[in-house]
């Protein structure tokens, strides 16, 4: 079956000539038709790889998202140097898994989803379930399962779907 | 050999964003040899390529701006590049331990989905 080019994505065009730019260090006229030149046809040549365009109704949101993903990364990081440093005291670390029951549907916001706990240290993504209804992650600290569930669901779950629904 | 001289305002930040990175790097190798289980182990790298990187290039932006007299932020296109493929590396290698997890049990059919709350003993 032959696939059917979804619409224009017109980020993906914007993104690649400002990549260029910033591989190129430069803002010459030249420069900048040929990335514009390369990113139509670039994108021209994806929309037949991946008809699946995300929707993001909120595109501001991603700042607040940039700066909360900014923040739990350093005091993630901070958390887990304390655990491989033995500075926890005579408390035993436990790792496990935590099964979290999601609402968000999207696949780009699950993936986007995806990239942040992986990002952050002492969260690994391991998969969700068929239909996507089930995430599964791995936390190296695990005290508290509901509490990871509550900081998955309420500070990223509500945020991503914000911006993707 | 060309001597340059830096600005104190760029030398002080940096050299604390450097050992601090660098710290951070070690650390998290630290990590690698410490914890006994391959799902722990997993954990603490991450800090080398999040963190750690990210000090490492914002060092990169502030000697070079500074060497140039110019601003120079081509190091973000490597945050994001290293942000897009290092949490697919990550998730591949989640995902072919829990598979092979699975393998050893005596009920192979057992989806990936249900794997039990705690870490299984090493072996």
């Amino acid at each position: 079956m032959k696939p059917t080019p979804g619409r224009w994505p017109i980020a993906l065009t914007c993104v690649l000539v400002v990549m260029w730019l910033l591989l190129n260090q430069t803002l010459a006229l030249g420069h900048l038709l040929i990335g514009i030149v390369l990113a139509v046809l670039l994108a021209w040549a994806t929309r037949y790889l991946r008809p699946l365009q995300p929707r993001i109704s909120r595109p501001w949101l991603f700042v607040p998202l940039l700066f909360m993903v900014l923040a739990d990364i350093v005091r993630s990081n901070i958390g887990v140097a304390r655990i491989v440093l033995g500075l926890v005291g005579e408390r035993k670390v436990r790792s496990g898994f935590v099964r979290i029951p999601l609402d968000m549907r999207d696949p780009h916001a699950l993936a986007v989803l995806a990239g942040i706990v992986t990002s952050t240290p002492g969260t690994v993504w391991v998969g969700v379930d068929e239909g996507g209804k089930r995430l599964t992650l791995h936390v190296l600290d695990l005290r508290d399962e509901s509490e990871w569930v509550r900081w998955i669901k309420q500070r990223y779950e509500r945020l991503l779907m914000r911006i993707f629904e | 050999m060309n001597h340059v001289d830096l600005p104190l305002w760029v030398t002080i930040p940096g050299t604390l964003l450097l050992v601090f990175g660098g710290l951070l790097v070690l650390i998290g190798s630290a990590g690698l040899v410490k914890l006994e289980h391959f799902y722990a182990r997993m954990h603490p790298p991450t800090m080398g390529t999040t963190l750690g990187t990210g000090c490492v290039l914002i060092t990169s932006m502030l000697v070079s701006s500074a060497l140039e007299q110019r601003p120079v932020i081509h190091e973000i296109l490597i945050t994001v590049f290293v942000v897009m493929s290092a949490p697919v590396s990550a998730m591949l290698l989640m995902r072919a331990a829990v598979y092979r997890e699975h393998r050893k049990r005596p009920e192979p059919t057992q989806p990936l989905d249900d794997i039990g709350g705690t870490i299984p003993p090493r072996d």
